[in-house]
């Protein structure tokens, strides 16, 4: 029985989806889009944000319900109802977030997807085996909020691996991990193809997917737009096919001197107020005027910690531990801190950087009533706000209806524009940026990064902190690296290679990144 | 057919005016079988309910006598819930206003001054904000939640003016019920219209909503209230304190609470009893919902629910119903504006299944 | 007379006083493990409270009135299910609403029967057993209805920590999202958790007006809803506990009643505010640690999930 089942299937192609449509409301976030994998392929969902794919596989997975399309399942036209549907056919999902609970157990979180009662013993011995047998070590009984980010990944992997998957959907894996670590889960990747299992791998790295996939399908703004061999292609031919237009790089000028230092943050400790949080261990670090610093680093090393220090969120215990133009400040809230000359993009744009359901005018006024003199004799100049919010929403290309309607109604890109326009035009000596770019349109992401340059280049300090790491070296001017809570030293993006970087990421690893922490120290 | 709950891509402003009404139509409406069900003709119960009450000049009054204390105690904890500071003690807070502000008078029944009232008011927004002042600190300092300190402090704020009014403060002449003297003239609210109970604690209402209207949309402490409310991380990111809100917003609602009481007691009650208060400071949580959070909102709520304890009495003296039944119409509407209220950032669908709405 | 006497009448009375906070205690426990906020106790009480009063008293057949609490209980809880998981209210708002709405529907529905008299629910008697001294009453002689609450703490625990379906809800208060995500019906759970909250509160108001003051008054309930709810922060969401912090209210509860009775020179409303007083106190004592809170609370507690986005 089986074997026939194997050699029908063998003809097929793996999954084939015709005319995938879905809506929402206002957007059409699939709009008939046509996709085939075949057994043991890797096959590269390629696509900007806000392409469709999540939709998409999100449709495969049974997550979601498409409004109109087929799909074929090893030639059979079938259904897939949800998630447990998908499972039972062989389909395992590896989601970009991940879908675990962190207070409970690396065998309780596999337990949960796994179908029936399981044996809790027997299945933390399975779990051994499979994460020894595929390169990813586990120990079954850790609490997931004790664990890594590259740890909680193996947990989603292991998961899917424990079915037997046919099929396994792979949303932006690597945006955790750190080149090294990537590295190794392609090779585990490989291993599987081999074995006849097919990879549905959705990315926006292009490097990447030529270097691990076979055929590559192209969504662009929820449309099919072709399907190619991404090994013959180059990195710019797939760029121009997601993006559509080629993209210019920002213009930037790295010879010019640098002016008298802004921020100089010196042997800076601190303990998270979050339990699962990183405690910031001797951070050492100078920003110049006219200079952009960028700090890169794997999520959930210290970033949060760091940058909370930075704006005053979480205060010092020693003021000397944070100098800005020579004054201690570490003990200043953020709106004396911001009365200095200091702005800052915090990461979240909804709910931290902005008040969602709030207006435009009402979070312009958040952050700059203060530097921009929005009240008067005690009661809010709601005039004057609502000027500045217009200068925000003109000078800084915002696309909205009006400077009435709320945060939440623009895209993500339009809000980040808004919140960096608002804290540009406040004229900061320094600026501190965390992710300035995430899951913002191509188009946002370039004027965001001309606007950042042009900063600099009239003298302000600026401080980007990023995961992204072809963003940093696009615009930084220095690099430090983040890791377990410790800095390294900053160095010129010149004379840093991607591979340093990434062994910096790694944090405590035995090469000679640990060298590059101690000597700060 | 399939019922489909869409986000909006904006909260729906028309649903934010039009659900309290819908709300209200749902509430008439489940009213009606519920008349029918207690053997009462719908069409003369909702007469005798919502229209019969307020036919006439007085009536007309006692709504405003009514909707005094539940627009001042709303008022107040609309300011804690815009700010997610859940004090749902208002009516221990009342009890502790009427205490102070009562006090003033046991202590000093034989001055006959114009200092008197004044004094009473002041230290009636006092107690109320004192009391209030408990579970501030217990959340702040020690992160207890406010919901529920601030209920078991209800409890035992009745029970302290219980053990006043059986005890050092009773009456002396009172032939020993539980009973303060009567207050004199002097610690008396004025009556703004003669033959009626309409007293100068309606001003104070007034004032109240004018003033937290003025606070909440032109000031920096209202803007602050409403991002700790709404985003409490965008709060600290501007450098708003969360702790010195959740002060602010217990000891305002406080404040109110206690204005309530003690207007109360030297208004239509005249006296510490026991019991001063059918459960206003409850009903006022439902005021506060109803009116939107927004001081006019308000004042439309208060007038409605001091509709529902005239309603109640009416219909228990032309038609015999129990006097619950005010009870059971104020949680109805509460429950049906929280309901209607996913209109306002939800839309609802009807899509055939399987077909792609157009 | 060995002097020991006295204490047997306290114990029977402490459990009578710590069993409706047992049965609310756990009901919102498992409610709370699935990740919802049901502050509406204290309404669901009273409406199983005045059912079971009714039932009694109507048709003389105790099992049915407790069932019939169980399940107006279950009904004001599939009201707050509806507001607050499929229309999506803010659920500190909806139990609020819960209980002002209970308040009133029991007071209505109790209306004709207030003062009226029912024999309480006879306590067991197992021949033998029940008249051993000492440990005889308290172990072999309480109310069906005792045994009933230590069994559902048993079974909770048991459910929650050793079953499948226990681990599921529990996953699903840690975080919906992933819950959703591998293909749980987040909503189902969560109606099916809230319900059984429903149920047990409904229980407990049983208890209170057949057997701990077999009556029907308003508001009898007088805040044990609110107690129960601080029950469950201060047993730091363990079932186990949940039963210790019940039996240590229970015991302040009659210790405030005996000291009464005994005339102490203390003005009976002082130490009437004793539950309540000891309640705040607890609360602080255990919220003092936030980090410990923040450890063992369910992590999606409060928050409204929207399958959708």
């Amino acid at each position: 029985m089986s074997d026939t089942g194997s050699s029908t299937s063998s003809q097929h192609p793996r999954l084939e989806l015709k005319g995938i449509t879905k809506a929402y409301p206002g957007v059409l976030a699939n709009d008939h889009i046509d996709l085939k994998v075949l057994p043991g392929e890797i096959h590269a969902l390629l696509g900007e944000n806000g392409a469709g794919k999540s939709t998409l596989v999100k449709i495969i997975y049974g997550a979601l319900k498409a409004d109109a399309g087929t799909i074929r399942w090893n030639g059979n036209l079938i259904d897939i109802a949800n998630p447990h549907a998908a499972r039972k056919l062989g389909i395992g999902m590896i989601f970009q977030h991940f879908s675990l609970f962190e207070a409970m157990t690396v065998t309780e979180n596999i337990a949960l997807s796994m179908p029936g009662r399981q044996n809790m013993a027997k299945l933390s011995k399975r779990i051994v085996e499979i994460s020894e047998n595929y390169g990813l070590p586990l120990q079954p009984n850790r609490h997931v909020h004790t664990l890594s980010v590259g740890e909680k990944q193996r947990i989603e992997i292991v998961r899917c691996l424990l079915q037997n998957p046919k099929l396994l959907i792979m949303d932006e894996p690597t945006s955790v991990l750190t080149p090294q670590e990537a590295d190794k889960m392609f090779l585990t990747l490989r291993r599987l193809s081999e074995e006849g299992v097919s990879i549905l791998y959705i990315s926006h790295k292009l490097d990447e997917i030529k270097a691990l996939c076979h055929k590559a399908t192209i969504l662009r703004g929820g449309k099919y737009i072709s399907e190619c061999d991404p090994t013959v292609e180059t990195a710019k031919s797939l760029a121009e096919m997601m993006i559509g237009t080629d993209l210019k790089a920002p213009k930037h000028d790295n010879t010019k001197e640098r002016g008298q230092v802004r921020l100089k943050v010196h042997n800076l400790n601190m303990d998270s107020n979050d339990q699962f949080g990183v405690n910031l261990n001797l951070i050492n670090f100078e920003v110049r005027s006219g200079e952009i610093l960028g700090i890169a680093g794997v999520a959930g090393n210290g970033q949060v910690e760091l940058l909370e220090a930075l704006s005053g969120e979480a205060l010092c215990k020693i003021p000397e531990a944070i100098l800005f133009e020579n004054k201690p400040i570490g003990d200043l809230g953020p709106s004396q801190r911001r009365k200095q000359g200091i702005a800052f993009v915090p990461e979240d744009r909804l709910g931290h950087g902005s008040v969602p359901e709030m207006s435009l005018v009402e979070n312009a006024f958040l952050s700059a009533y203060g530097q921009k003199q929005l009240i008067s004799n005690g009661f809010i100049d709601t005039k004057k706000t609502k000027q500045f919010a217009k200068e925000i929403v003109e000078n800084f290309d915002v696309r909205t209806s009006g400077v009435s309607h709320a945060a939440n109604s623009l895209s993500g890109g339009n809000l980040q524009k808004f919140i960096v326009g608002r804290e540009m035009l406040q004229d900061p000596q320094l600026i501190i940026i965390a992710h300035p770019t995430w899951g913002v349109d191509a188009g946002a992401a370039a004027s965001i990064h001309q606007a950042i340059i042009d900063l600099a280049a009239k003298g302000t300090a600026v401080l980007v902190v990023s995961q992204d790491l072809d963003e940093l070296f696009a615009i930084s001017n220095r690099m430090a690296v983040i890791a377990e809570g410790r800095l390294s030293v900053g160095r010129s993006v010149q004379e840093l290679s991607i591979e340093e970087i990434g062994l910096l990421m790694g944090g405590t690893s035995k090469s000679d990144s640990q060298k590059e922490f101690e000597s700060v120290a | 057919m399939l019922l489909k709950i869409e986000k909006r891509p904006e909260a729906s402003q028309l649903m934010v005016y039009a659900t309290p009404i819908f709300a209200l139509i749902l509430t008439i409406l489940t009213g009606s079988f519920l008349f029918h069900f207690l053997g009462v003709d719908p069409v003369e119960g909702l007469r005798n309910f919502f229209i019969k009450p307020i036919d006439n000049t007085y009536g007309a009054t006692e709504l405003l006598v009514k909707a005094t204390p539940l627009i001042l105690c709303a008022i107040g904890l609309s300011v804690g819930f815009r700010a997610n500071v859940w004090n749902i003690g208002a009516e221990g807070q009342l009890t502790m206003g009427a205490i102070f502000g009562g006090g003033v008078f046991v202590y000093f029944h034989d001055v006959d001054s114009v200092f008197l009232l004044p004094m009473m008011i002041v230290m009636g927004a006092i107690g109320g904000a004192l009391w209030a002042a408990i579970p501030a600190f217990l959340k702040t300092r020690f992160n207890a939640n406010e919901i529920l300190t601030s209920l078991m402090l209800v409890y035992v704020a009745l029970l302290v003016l219980s053990l006043l009014v059986h005890g050092s403060w009773r009456d002396p002449d009172g032939f020993n019920f539980p009973e303060s003297r009567l207050f004199s003239d002097s610690a008396t609210m004025p009556i703004l219209i003669e033959g009626t109970r309409l007293h100068f604690g309606t001003i104070i209402a007034l004032f109240a909503v004018l003033g937290t209207w003025i606070m909440l949309s032109k000031t920096l402490i209202g803007f602050q209230v409403k991002v700790i409310g709404a985003a409490p991380k965008a709060g600290g990111y501007a450098g708003f304190s969360q702790k010195k809100i959740i002060w602010f917003s217990l000891l305002f609602g406080g404040a109110m609470a206690g204005l309530a009481g003690v207007s109360e007691v030297s208004g239509p009650v005249g006296q510490l009893l026991p019991s001063i208060s059918p459960g206003y400071g409850f009903t006022a949580i439902i005021v506060a919902f109803l009116g939107r959070l927004h001081p006019v909102g308000i004042i439309f709520a208060g007038l409605l629910m001091a509709l529902t304890y005239l309603g109640g009495e009416t219909a228990q003296i032309n038609l015999g119903l129990p006097v619950a039944v005010t009870g059971v119409f104020q949680g109805m509407v509460l429950f049906y504006l929280l309901a209607c209220d996913v209109l306002v950032n939800f839309r609802i669908r009807f899509t055939l299944f399987g077909r792609a709405a157009s | 007379m060995t002097g020991y006497e006295w204490i047997i009448p306290v114990i029977l009375t402490v459990i009578t006083a710590a069993t409706p906070l047992v049965f609310a205690g756990i009901g919102e426990l498992v409610t709370e493990k699935s990740g919802v906020l049901n502050l509406g106790i204290e309404g669901m009480m009273l409406v199983g409270a005045v059912t079971a009063f009714v039932t009694a008293t109507v048709t003389g057949n105790y099992f049915l009135a407790v069932i019939a609490a169980a399940g107006a209980g279950a009904f004001m809880a599939f009201l707050f299910g509806i507001l607050t998981l499929s229309l999506m209210a803010n659920q500190v708002a909806t139990g609020l609403a819960l209980t002002l709405f209970g308040v009133g529907i029991s007071a209505l529905i109790g209306q004709d029967f207030v003062g009226q008299p029912v024999q309480a629910i006879p306590k067991v008697d197992i021949a033998g057993l029940s008249d051993l001294p000492v440990v005889g009453q308290i172990l072999f002689g309480q109310d069906p209805l005792v045994y009933l609450s230590f069994i559902m703490a048993i079974g909770v625990s048991w459910f929650l920590y050793k079953t499948k379906a226990g681990l599921i809800l529990r996953a699903v208060g840690d975080s919906h999202d992933s819950a959703h995500s591998i293909g749980y019906s987040v909503v189902t759970i969560r109606y099916l958790a809230v319900m059984f909250g429903g149920a047990m509160s409904g229980i407990g108001g049983a208890y209170l007006s057949l057997i701990y003051t077999p009556m029907w008054a308003e508001n009898m309930t007088s805040g044990r809803g609110w107690i129960a709810l601080a029950l469950i922060v201060f047993a730091t969401w363990k079932p186990s506990l949940v039963i210790v912090g019940a039996y240590m209210f229970g015991g302040i509860t009659i210790l405030q009643l005996h000291a009464q009775a005994a005339g102490f020179d203390v003005p009976s409303q002082i130490l009437s505010m004793l539950p309540y007083v000891a309640t705040i106190v607890v609360l602080v004592i255990i919220s003092k640690d936030e980090s410990r809170i923040r450890k063992h609370a369910p992590a999606c507690i409060g928050k409204i999930f929207h399958p959708a986005s």
